[in-house]
């Protein structure tokens, strides 16, 4: 940990070419679809036209004579298990959830979820198959909204699961899953010495991953119980979890080979095709080929909550918060498990409260189930602190950077969610969001400009690497985690900057289940965190080999040999020898005791949290409520940025796809839970003429916990701009929204309002 | 039901290929010929992460039925590079960081190779009008457009 401040760097912070972007702009890196082998299958699923109903009987007897049909499955072909809970990254699943999810038992729970499958000779006969299986429902009244599902004569989900967490618990049959509170001080006298209260309730809609890259498998079983999995997915050893789960074999009869991945978001932390490819190919004895269709993304993988956060911030007149009370209600879909607990935990994190007060509610609807999206839950949570604020500083008039920095937590205070913060950069980005160009500049007719801050922890868990030498003076540097947005090149940067070679001379490779040591997955924004200090720490092991070598080589004492910008150096006597680089010592690795390789395995048990501060200029057109943004700029903690154009890309990346939520993105269903647009047509993700080139300022407060001061960068960006475009959108139309999306219709409404 | 045979010219070259009446011609490129740089995004023609040419029009394959390309000339993104080496555009996307994830890199690169013979000099506006239609998730698209202007400076022969 001594590296830090005084370290110069002669590849970290440098902006070298990804090492896998040739095969990327040449179509040559394989995704999930791209994956063939020889007497392939393809599978189909048949998906639930109801939202809610009981399954009574399903017959496929039609269907298994169908020409080409080889296998069938549906939950009669799964084992049954029982519930409990397995870690899964940033998350908890219950294994018992995660198999109906994936096929449907006794009910289904939204429109798209999984009844049967069907591999064939052809993807057409597979598919006509599908429509031959007969399928017996009795049809339910679906849940479609929290207010629905909170109902006292709701219907309900899940019959007979109680509500867990914090009492007061509703009693008997509930759509409530989990409750939890958190709470410090006196809110209600807080508020009574309150100069200035403000209150209300917002909302944010479902809103999908949107990756480009639909999830695609193909699964090999054969006859000894051995499976291999080649599949799009941010954990190859997350997707041999809960496989093993979910059809209740050991995870070493299941080897999982991540193809090259086109976008995950937090949605390719769960699956849902893979054990189907491995009944089915277990079934047919032939390699079974799985690829959803964007409609059926859209319907039945993980969207993020819905949310509706009610919540009272009370202020002195000097800006200094006095108390905060919310209550959030998460729309989980089909199954519990909505990012609740993290928005809990995050929702006062960014500021000191000396009395708060929260409860969260995890709820179930006829909704696809929710999967991971990027910072799950934070935004939600920011959304509404970030709004009041804002609204705050408005009555106050009191600048709202200036109102941030007087309640923002600095190293040694204690956050809302427990531990005492280590050193944060949430004062710097506040300071430097300030200073920007952007902050000052004049804004036109129409126009208003927002700010917003937010959080989120970041994660550390388990990673492997090794580093192996090849003869020329080359590495290889071996993870497990698919690199999703350009951490392959991370990780040949971490070791180039370690052994003092140049970064094209280490190759960076992502593993399978079988041939690297366990990752967890690529999510969290821990990859260069966690796995870089992974590939540091066995970097740092190569080199004790090299040193070994060298002292071999020269007939002295090892520690008479300094490893110093990429050669073995002589000191203590052994000075007088030539200093041998890197390659010189590979080229005599037969003659000096064998290859030279090293793996090492982290554990870090925190992260270092990021913080991150936007501004956005918008205009809206009173005329037709149609919003353009103008300008946008996203100033962030990075602790150290490794490769800076790929934290740019993480910063401009989130804040699009949060502009996206605050401004056209929602799920849309009709009154029998169907989703009305389940296409890019319709479930309108911002496309390259709706923004502006968006700014970047990289702020680099060290995180005490990495050798470098690297801090996670990949989830922190989306959760400004839900607050930062409305409070845009407050300023420019002089009254403030509290619904997203915020579509023309909506705006136009806002302004009626107003108007009166 | 018997197979359609179909002969085009795929990046140049001869090709033939059988398909089922119904089939588009992002299923025969990629399951029949094993032409698997053009990307299955979405199949509405909403995405375009199979942005072909055909006959040097930009079109998104998921919509083009495989018998239509009888006697057509087809280009995709692997005849992009030459053995000559990487397109400028290819070059300018890896110099700009213009692809995270990289599924939709593909179909930008050949829709800017459509747009640079259209307009070689387009604006910031043009050139995110004309790649409008195709998604981009990571980026934010401020990293591609970058490389796209810097790509049409590099083909006019203004830049390095």
């Amino acid at each position: 940990m001594s590296d830090r401040g005084e370290r110069k760097y002669k590849v970290v912070g440098t902006r070298p070419i990804r090492h896998d972007g040739v095969d990327k702009v040449t179509g040559r890196a394989n995704y999930g679809a791209d994956y063939a082998v020889p007497g392939m299958l393809w599978g189909a699923i048949l998906r639930s036209p109801h939202a809610h109903a009981k399954i009574k009987k399903i017959d496929v007897s039609a269907a298994a004579k169908m020409p080409g049909v080889k296998a069938i499955v549906t939950s009669a072909d799964f084992p049954e298990i029982g519930s409990g809970g397995m870690a899964a990254g940033e998350s908890h699943i219950d294994p018992k959830d995660l198999q109906a999810n994936i096929m449907a038992r006794g009910k289904v729970l939204y429109h798209g979820h999984a009844i049967a499958a069907v591999a064939a000779s052809t993807l057409d006969q597979a598919r006509e198959a599908c429509k031959a299986i007969q399928v017996d429902y009795e049809v339910l009244e679906p849940v479609m909204t929290l207010d629905r599902a909170l109902a006292k004569d709701a219907p309900i989900l899940h019959p007979g699961r109680p509500a867990v967490g914090v009492p007061p618990l509703p009693e008997g049959d509930t759509n409530v899953m989990m409750r939890l509170a958190n709470a410090k001080g006196d809110v209600d006298a807080g508020f009574q010495a309150a100069d200035l209260v403000v209150e209300g309730t917002f909302e944010a809609s479902m809103a999908h991953q949107g990756y480009i890259e639909p999830h695609a498998c193909v699964a090999t079983a054969r006859e000894n119980g051995q499976a291999d999995i080649w599949c799009t997915t941010q954990g190859p050893f997350a997707v041999r979890s809960m496989v093993s789960v979910t059809l209740q074999v050991e995870p070493s009869r299941i080897r999982v080979i991540p193809s090259e991945i086109g976008g995950g978001f937090g949605g390719k932390t769960t699956i849902y095709l893979e054990p189907v490819a491995v009944l089915l190919s277990q079934k047919a004895r032939r390699p079974v080929k799985l690829v959803m269709s964007r409609e059926e993304v859209f319907r039945a993988t993980g969207p993020t909550s819905a949310s509706r956060i009610w919540m009272k911030l009370g202020l002195k007149k000097d800006g200094s918060f006095v108390a905060v009370d919310s209550r959030l209600e998460f729309d989980a879909g089909g199954f519990a498990g909505s990012p609740m607990g993290a928005a809990t935990m995050t929702v006062y994190a960014p500021y000191n409260f000396p009395n708060f007060r929260l409860e969260g509610l995890d709820i179930v609807t006829n909704k696809p189930k929710v999967a991971a999206y990027r910072a799950p839950g934070a935004p939600n949570a920011a959304y509404p602190l970030e709004s009041l604020i804002d609204e705050a500083s408005q009555k106050l008039g009191l600048d709202p950077i200036e109102l941030r920095l007087r309640n923002a937590v600095k190293e040694g205070d204690v956050a809302s969610y427990g531990p005492k913060y280590d050193r944060i950069g949430f004062v710097e980005c506040l300071e430097a969001a300030r200073n920007h160009p952007h902050y000052k500049a004049p804004l036109g007719e129409n126009q208003g400009r927002g700010v917003g801050a937010g959080f989120w922890f970041n994660v550390g868990l388990q990673s492997s690497a090794t580093v192996s030498i090849n003869e020329d003076g080359s590495a290889i540097v071996r993870t497990g985690n698919p690199d999703i947005g350009g951490s392959r090149a991370s990780m040949a940067i971490t070791v180039a900057e370690e052994l003092g070679i140049p970064v094209e001379r280490v190759r960076p490779l992502v593993g399978d289940t079988d041939t690297v040591g366990y990752c967890d997955l690529t999510g969290g924004s821990r990859v260069t965190y966690a796995t870089g200090m992974a590939a540091i720490e066995a970097s740092k092991q190569v080199i004790e080999h090299l040193r070994a070598r060298a002292a071999t080589i020269w007939g002295c004492e090892v520690d008479s040999v300094e490893w110093r910008d990429g050669q073995a150096i002589g000191t203590n006597g052994a000075s007088d020898n030539k200093p041998l680089s890197l390659a010189d010592i590979a080229k005599q690795m037969g003659q000096t005791g064998g290859p030279i390789i090293a793996s090492a395995s982290v554990n870090p048990p925190a992260a270092g949290p990021g913080f991150g501060v936007h501004i956005c200029d918008l205009e809206v057109d009173p005329e037709t409520g149609r919003t353009e943004v103008k300008r946008y700029t996203v100033v962030q903690d990075a602790g150290k940025a490794v490769h800076p154009s790929y934290v740019e890309g993480q910063f401009q990346g989130g804040a699009a796809q949060g502009i996206g939520w605050a401004l056209w993105e929602e799920y849309l269903f009709d009154q029998n839970g169907k989703m009305e647009n389940p296409g890019f047509l319709d479930y309108r993700m911002p496309v390259a003429s709706d923004l502006p080139m968006i700014d970047t300022v990289i702020v680099e407060v060290p995180n005490p916990l990495h050798p470098y001061g690297v801090r996670g960068v990949g989830e922190t960006p989306i959760c400004p701009p839900l607050a930062t475009v409305g409070n845009a959108m407050s300023r420019a139309i002089g009254v403030r929204m509290h619904q997203l999306p915020m579509t023309p219709p909506r705006v136009l409404d806002a302004i009626e309002t107003k108007k009166g | 039901m018997s197979k359609i045979q179909v002969q085009t010219t795929i990046n140049g070259e001869a090709a033939e290929f059988l398909c089922d009446g119904h089939q588009s011609l992002l299923s025969a490129l990629r399951d029949e010929l094993g032409l698997t740089g053009t990307k299955e995004g979405c199949s509405t023609g909403d995405c375009g992460a199979c942005s072909i040419t055909l006959d040097g029009q930009l079109v998104p394959a998921c919509l083009v039925l495989a018998p239509e390309a009888e006697g057509r000339e087809i280009g995709t993104v692997e005849g992009v590079a030459t053995a000559s080496g990487l397109h400028p555009i290819q070059q300018k996307f890896l110099e700009h960081a213009a692809l995270q994830c990289g599924v939709c890199t593909p179909g930008l690169i050949v829709a800017t190779r459509a747009l640079l013979l259209q307009n070689p000099n387009p604006t910031e506006a043009e050139a995110r009008y004309y790649l409008a239609g195709n998604l981009c998730r990571c980026t934010g698209y401020d990293k591609i457009i970058r490389a796209v202007l810097d790509a049409a400076a590099a083909v006019r022969g203004e830049s390095a």
